[in-house]
């Protein structure tokens, strides 16, 4: 069985947006829509301030609160863990939104682009399906089964793999199985320290983030 | 410890979701009350009517807010987990029960429908409880408080109505005393379960409201029946300004809810990341 999963290494981090600009690009996202986002959070009192840049978005919950919620069905979990929405079937109520505790899903209610007038880039990604109901981060659902049909591997080969996760500057970003042992995820698992967002509330997130080593691994 | 960004005032549920949580917990109430009250003939057609008419405005105020309206038939689909659709089924029997109820001046009629209205205020509760992303909604104890709500609007209401025809039975009054007292309880229940996982800022809102819905809605409907109760003269009066305080105090604090208090989760870090030296 299969789970894709996503893995941030906090570590790594820079906070440079990229990920956020070509999820933007590959989903056509209109303005003030981040399906990946990067926080900027700060602790402490100067001078003992830690800052942290954080990857957030949809986790693909195992026990999705936005799924049991819908009352359209539009929001469904695949077998293989990626949370989808049926745009044809959402109504749009945002139930999904406030039920959401990783603030992951939007609502647009008409089109609107960055410049006023949509670009050429813009005019070929708008979709006016996405009108008016709920979106959020799909894990490129489409790259990975196109990928997936032409036998490539997900995390693996950036054909198969979310935008996000190919255009990471440093690396932060990884994705893949995380039901199979030898994939990049589940050694980065195996090795590391991670921790889930909000992990208490019982949603089961598939987004891990990655603060250490592990014990007998510190140098 | 505690991290940035901080938590934010959902934005997605407005004045028109606020409005079906208000109308539609009145509107059951009412529907109770009159089963309960034992009204026949045309006093019990108007309650009933007046009752369904209200849980329809609601209804009808979220359907202005919902992005794809045409759709709206949608919302049925999944009464295996969503206590929405659960909801617009509890309504259709509401509909169904009720107008049948009216149209026939029946009695037991009236009570299916009144037991229909219990299970849409119930649903309402569970609404708002199996939103995870917003604390204050998430707590167990709101889906009591907005059912015990729905029960002192709803007596407010009809109270309220009665003293303007008539004085109202000391049965009615009885019962919207129990009603008032048993939302009160239900308020300090709640209070007590938001303290362990609602933001400070939707506390202080939720005190706010809270102190209105004990000073305004408890305490003052509360004395006002007992004045009635020693002040024959005066009693359709102190009866009527009770029915409303009622009312409206649990009005406000559904608004409260839905549109002030409704902060989201925001984000945490259990742990820092740990770079360069330790």
């Amino acid at each position: 069985m299969t789970r894709w999963a996503m893995v941030a290494d906090l570590r790594r981090c820079v906070g440079c947006q990229t990920c956020t600009a070509s999820c933007r690009q590959a989903n056509a996202t209109p303005p003030e829509v981040q399906w990946r986002r990067v926080l900027d959070m700060e602790v402490g009192e100067y001078p003992a301030v830690k800052r942290a840049f954080v990857p957030v978005g949809c986790m693909h919950c195992d026990e999705p609160p936005c799924m049991h919620v819908c009352p359209s069905t539009a929001t469904k979990k695949r077998a293989d863990g990626i949370v989808t929405i049926d745009y044809d079937l959402c109504i749009g109520c945002s139930y999904c939104a406030v039920a959401c505790p990783y603030q992951a899903r939007y609502k647009t209610d008409r089109a609107s682009f960055a410049y006023g007038i949509a670009t050429p880039s813009e005019e070929q990604g708008f979709d006016p399906k996405r009108l008016a109901v709920a979106t959020k981060c799909t894990f490129c659902v489409e790259r990975i089964d196109a990928g997936l049909a032409k036998g490539l591997k997900p995390g693996i080969d950036p054909e198969a793999t979310p935008a996000c996760v190919n255009s990471c500057i440093t690396q932060t970003l990884s994705f893949g199985d995380i039901e199979d042992p030898r994939s990049n995820v589940s050694q980065l698992l195996a090795e590391n320290q991670t921790f889930r967002m909000h992990e208490e509330l019982g949603t089961g997130p598939g987004f891990y983030y990655i603060w250490d080593k592990k014990d007998g691994e510190k140098t | 410890m505690s991290y940035g960004p901080k938590p934010w005032h959902q934005t997605n549920w407005d004045f028109r979701a606020a409005f079906n949580f208000m109308f539609g917990s009145a509107g059951a109430g009412l529907l109770v009350a009159a089963a309960l009250s034992g009204a026949s003939g045309n006093a019990l057609r108007a309650e009933m009517l007046l009752g369904m008419a209200l849980i329809g405005a609601g209804l009808v105020s979220v359907w202005f807010e919902i992005g794809r309206p045409l759709r709206a038939m949608n919302v049925g689909f999944n009464p295996f987990t969503s206590w929405m659709t659960r909801e617009s089924y509890a309504a259709g029997l509401v509909f169904a029960l009720g107008l049948a109820a009216a149209g026939f001046a029946s009695q037991p009629l009236a009570l299916a429908a009144a037991f229909a209205a219990l299970v849409f205020a119930y649903c309402q509760g569970r609404i708002l409880q199996a939103a995870k992303g917003i604390p204050a909604w998430r707590v167990p104890a709101l889906i009591w408080l907005v059912l015990t709500t729905a029960l002192a609007e709803g007596a407010g209401l009809f109270v309220a109505l009665a003293a303007v025809f008539d004085a109202p039975a000391r049965g009615a009054l009885a019962y919207v005393s129990l009603a008032l007292i048993a939302r009160a309880f239900a308020w300090s229940i709640y209070r007590g379960g938001a303290a362990k996982i609602a933001l400070r800022a939707a506390l202080a809102v939720l005190d706010r409201s809270g102190k209105i819905l004990i000073q305004f809605g408890t305490i003052a409907p509360l004395a006002l029946l007992l004045a009635a109760w020693f002040a024959p003269d005066a009693a359709r009066i102190l009866v009527l300004l009770a029915g409303i305080a009622a009312l409206a105090t649990g009005w406000q604090f559904k608004f409260v809810l839905i549109t002030r208090a409704a902060y989201n989760q925001g984000f945490a870090l259990p742990h820092l990341p740990v770079r360069g030296t330790r």
